[in-house]
């Protein structure tokens, strides 16, 4: 199977790979998947409180090329934006940008779930409210 | 491909070696006869340069040639030894007792005859891919009118104890088919002297063309009969219809007579090549070997690269290496290999398989470059892994509620 200019791209030169201070309080982290399922996402955000702008984000995946570049690129889109904002990227917005074939959507469920995760473990931290459970698939 | 590749794909299918497609040029427009054609000189021709071809094949695998059938392949093979056999003896009883890391050629065909009446067992693997025999023998009963068990699996190479598996089919009497395709060509394959009653292989797996294989079928001691599976003209004594591919089957003629006469010194080279390529990649860490080293094809390494999955890494060096990987990313199950699960290893192991299967063409220069490339993509691919630098944490990845998908 061929992989898509952009998902090549993003596997070349994956954007913000790494870790964050889990120990900050503006730090949340969000971990999704599973290694018996071929896929576990890690990704980070930083927080800056006045704002709610998303200052800093690192990514860390286990998988294959698209699950890499749907993290890289989820990376990419939330900086810079407010956290309420980002909790509205959608999967198919990841799918469309990369070109993932059907088999590969569930990279960008993953990545739309780790972004959740991480923002939902950040207003855990800061007693913020919490919307409700992510979405299981 | 303008680069020059690495293949290290060769159970996949070997290249076809030139001196093979020499042989079936003149088959194509000099000679083009169908070989059934007996009232003029291009059929003779035909026939002739098939019986030559067969006999090459029957003196590779120490048969008489009329006990071989060509098919289109292992596929068809499996099939027409299973349903055939299944067919042909179902009076008798229904029970076929098989393997669960075989190819899915016998697998699907089992599940298929299996919706028909037949009972199926399917024999499990030790952590190293070999059954246990005592579980054969415990598995036949008088209903049991066939054991399938393959010479080599393709996975991994482990080579099942045919010698002894055939001891117990022929103690209990129950017919022994195996499915070959990895092994004929490659090792010293004597059926005859094994106790296996019908064997299935193909040319593309011993650098001859496509599109052709072969059955073995006993003739004598016991003399088999299998039903036909494809009805026609009554071809290959009735057991399977068609016109012969006569250029097909003299290439393969020609790739049973180079395997016979170079198989030794190329086992010896390959298996080289192997524990080199192995030897490098096992230096990195959390590296481990799938299946039995002992009993294993000498061209093929199979080796699990733990917190990093496969499909993944391939894409680091597939611009310059060929090979397969057990992460089944690419199909729509999502699940990894069955033959690596069936061996016990958990489905996160399986994720972060790659194969390796060297052949005739392979050079210790492919295998250096393979070991530099594959390693880097390695380190690389554990730098993006989180469950890797949970594991450098010491974080116990066993310990944690992973969330399901």
């Amino acid at each position: 199977m061929a992989y898509s200019d952009k998902v090549l791209e993003h596997f070349k030169n994956p954007r913000n790979v790494g870790t964050l201070d889990k120990s900050k309080k503006n730090v949340g982290t969000g971990l999704v998947g599973a290694p018996e399922c071929g896929d576990v996402m890690r990704l980070q955000i930083e927080v800056d409180d006045a704002t709610g702008v998303i200052t800093d984000a690192k990514f860390k995946t286990f998988g294959c090329g698209s699950a890499i570049a749907s993290s890289s690129l989820a990376t990419e889109w939330i900086i810079g934006k407010n956290v309420d904002e980002a909790a509205t990227i959608d999967n198919m917005e990841i799918v469309e940008e990369l070109a993932l074939p059907p088999v590969k959507i569930h990279c960008s469920v993953l990545a739309e779930d780790a972004i959740k995760g991480a923002i939902r473990d950040y207003r855990i931290k800061n007693g913020l409210p919490v919307e409700e459970e992510v979405k299981a698939h | 491909m303008s680069k020059r590749m690495i293949y290290l794909d060769n159970n996949a299918t070997t290249p076809c070696d030139p001196r093979v497609v020499e042989a079936m040029l003149p088959y194509f427009y000099e000679n083009p006869g169908n070989a059934a054609s007996r009232s003029h000189p291009f059929g003779w021709v035909a026939e002739e340069a098939v019986d030559y071809a067969r006999e090459q094949i029957a003196q590779l695998i120490h048969v008489d040639p009329k006990e071989v059938i060509f098919t289109s392949g292992a596929t068809e093979a499996d099939n027409l030894a299973i349903k055939g056999v299944y067919e042909m003896y179902k009076r008798k009883g229904n029970h076929i007792i098989t393997v669960r890391t075989e190819h899915k050629a016998v697998l699907d065909t089992c599940d298929h005859l299996e919706k028909l009446g037949a009972e199926i067992t399917y024999l499990d693997v030790q952590n190293d891919g070999l059954i246990k025999l005592s579980d054969l023998e415990a598995a036949i009963k008088p209903t049991t009118i066939l054991v399938s068990i393959m010479w080599a699996n393709n996975e991994t190479g482990v080579i099942q104890p045919m010698k002894e598996i055939g001891e117990i089919c022929q103690k209990k009497g129950v017919l022994l088919f195996s499915d070959a395709t990895q092994a004929v060509g490659k090792i010293p394959i004597d059926p005859k002297a094994t106790g296996v009653h019908l064997m299935a292989f193909t040319s593309h797996k011993m650098y001859g063309p496509k599109g052709v294989g072969a059955l073995y079928v006993s003739r004598k001691n016991p003399r088999v009969k299998v039903t036909a599976q494809i009805d026609g003209g009554g071809h290959e004594r009735g057991m399977r219809s068609g016109t012969l591919n006569v250029p097909g089957i003299v290439g393969f003629g020609k790739a049973a007579e180079l395997a016979r006469l170079e198989m030794a010194q190329d086992a010896e080279r390959l298996s080289k090549l192997r524990d080199r390529l192995q030897e490098g990649l096992m230096a990195l860490e959390e590296t481990v070997v799938n299946g039995n080293e002992a009993h294993r094809m000498p061209h093929v390494a199979n080796i699990s690269f733990k917190h990093v999955e496969g499909e993944g890494l391939m894409m680091t060096f597939n611009q310059t290496i060929a090979l397969s990987s057990g992460s089944a990313c690419t199909s729509a199950s999502l699940e990894p290999s069955y033959v690596l699960v069936s061996m016990g290893l958990g489905d996160d192991l399986a994720h972060s398989s790659l194969r390796m299967s060297l052949g005739r063409f392979s050079t210790p220069e492919d295998v250096e470059e393979a070991i530099t490339l594959i390693s880097n993509g390695v380190i690389h691919m554990r730098e993006l892994s989180p469950i890797w630098e949970m594991y450098k944490e010491g974080i116990d990845l066993s310990k944690i509620e992973w969330s399901e998908h």
